[in-house]
């Protein structure tokens, strides 16, 4: 792999077993490629059902890829396929150089905002204080409302927490960050915010892959886009 | 990375066997007694790893195996055949890397009481029920060497007061306490010695549902405070997404499917996998 490409996805497949279904198969995508270099950002587009979602927690290794490759260049140089790679080699990454926004938020319970969106700090070696102040800041940014910082995100409304999930990704930023619909329940003064967040992350050399509505103001940060293909209805 | 605990073909049959078991158990069989000889395949041919600082979980239901796991690991049962290395233990057991169920019972003891932390499911297994709290933690540290006895009681205290056991109660028996709190102690108690492994079987099984969160709260602020390697044993998928970020699903003494926690629960592979997952969903 060319040492400019960060993130190299070729003939990308996967497939569901629903054995609980007398052994169904579903597929997810099948034929994804690109390659995307360092510091770069790539829409993944294509009607809804292709597996935009799908590729992206293929590459977070949430799914189990099935056929294909997704090579990774890390920071220290090496090149890591992480469809085959080890757990613990891809939690390491996880931990140290990738962030994923989901659309959803699947928060700690019982844990204050300004602590979920700290936890990478301080996880980090960063002093608890120091993390914490952070925090607040970014949840100030972003138009949390103080009164909620030291509340439980589980109460908070879509767009809230669509924020502190946001906030807990990119407060340390990653190097390749993966965006699933990171807008998708926000007003136009917060979508505002995040996408001038993520455009200082990308001038500080943060590479993306993103998945949005069409009309979203996340495609003014695109260089790149890779059409999911359509699939062959299924049996 | 080198891991800090390392599982090889741990294998515990109960009953004595007649050369086919192996053949007629497992979980493509759908049993774990021999239907030959009668014998009970508890767990068979696990092997795994630990890794420094990271949580384990092994998931699976009752009679899959995951505690005569735990058991065998801490010396609570004598296994089979298997090996069982810890990176830790070698300067104590006096042999680089050795299989340490080939150890003397006696050093075995001592390697159990320097470098692992037990908590179990029934408080009566880890706690001496009609001994104060403090003097079960106390009873520990004398084990693991400890003379100093106000050093102990100081210890203790401050174990204690991490596991929001109330000081006021510490020259309590613990047969006093709730369910809750007798967890708590047994969680102290493991934690005294600074072990290098800590082992949690079933710790909030039978628990109510606000006791639950508490022990597992404290658990999770405590595996970010001192970052033990730890192996959580449950059947319970909530607390295996709460606290664990490898799992390793065990059926019929029988590890049929291993992977990231979120990947277990978000894209499980293995049939009895997708029903686990699918039953709680």
């Amino acid at each position: 792999m060319s040492p400019d490409i960060l993130l190299r996805v070729e003939d990308l497949a996967k497939r569901f077993v629903c054995h609980m279904q007398g052994g169904k198969e579903i597929l997810g995508f099948e034929g994804v490629s690109f390659r995307l270099p360092a510091g770069a950002a790539l829409a993944l587009t294509g009607p809804s059902g292709a597996g935009k979602s799908s590729v992206l927690k293929c590459i977070y290794r949430s799914y189990l890829p099935g056929r294909g490759s997704i090579r990774y260049r890390t920071a220290d140089g090496g090149d890591i396929d992480l469809a085959r790679a080890s757990e613990t080699e891809v939690l390491r990454i996880r931990s140290r150089e990738m962030g994923y926004v989901t659309q959803f938020l699947h928060a700690l319970p019982r844990v204050p905002a300004v602590d979920v969106v700290a936890e990478p700090l301080t996880a980090a070696g960063t002093p608890p204080a120091e993390a914490r102040m952070r925090a607040q800041a970014l949840l100030e940014r972003l138009g949390i409302d103080r009164a909620l910082w030291d509340a439980y995100p589980a109460t908070f409304s879509g767009g809230e927490k669509q924020r502190v999930n946001f906030a807990r990704a990119v407060i340390r930023p990653p190097r390749l960050l993966l965006l699933d619909e990171p807008t998708a329940s926000l007003d136009p003064r917060a979508m505002e915010v995040v996408v001038a967040v993520l455009s200082e992350m990308k001038a500080r050399g943060t590479t993306m892959v993103a998945v949005f509505h069409e009309g979203s103001p996340l495609a003014s940060l695109m260089d790149d886009g890779c059409a999911l293909p359509a699939k062959e209805p299924q049996r | 990375m080198t891991p800090l605990l390392a599982v090889r073909g741990l294998t515990k049959r109960f009953g004595a066997g007649c050369g086919e078991c192996l053949d007629r158990t497992g979980a493509l069989r759908e049993t774990n007694r021999c239907p030959r000889c009668g014998a009970i395949l508890a767990c068979r041919e696990v092997s795994f790893d630990l890794y420094p600082g990271e949580v384990l979980g092994i998931v699976g239901e009752s009679g899959s195996g995951k505690s005569t796991v735990v058991r065998l690991l801490h010396f609570d049962l004598e296994p089979t055949a298997g090996e069982y290395r810890l990176a830790v233990a070698d300067a104590a057991a006096g042999g680089g890397g050795r299989n340490l169920f080939a150890l003397s019972p006696f050093q075995r003891r001592r390697i159990r009481n320097e470098h692992m932390g037990i908590v179990y499911q029934n408080p009566r297994l880890g706690l001496r029920l009609k001994v104060s709290a403090g003097g079960n933690i106390a009873e520990r540290l004398l084990m693991a060497g400890w003379r100093h006895v106000g050093r102990i009681r100081e210890r203790a205290s401050e174990l204690l007061r991490q596991t929001e056991v109330p000081l006021a109660r510490m020259d309590e028996p613990p047969r006093n306490f709730s369910g809750g709190m007798q967890q708590r102690v047994q969680i102290a108690k493991a934690l005294s010695t600074r072990p290098a492994v800590l082992l949690l079987d079933e710790v909030t099984t039978g628990l109510d549902v606000s006791v639950q969160a508490k022990v597992l709260d404290l658990l999770r602020s405590l595996q970010r405070e001192l970052g033990i390697a730890t192996l959580v044993v449950s059947h319970d998928l909530g607390v295996i997404r709460l606290l664990t970020s490898r799992t390793i699903v065990m059926r019929h003494g029988e590890i049929i499917e291993q992977g990231l926690s979120d990947q277990i629960l978000e894209d499980p592979q293995h049939p009895y996998t997708q029903l686990l997952v699918n039953s709680v969903l």
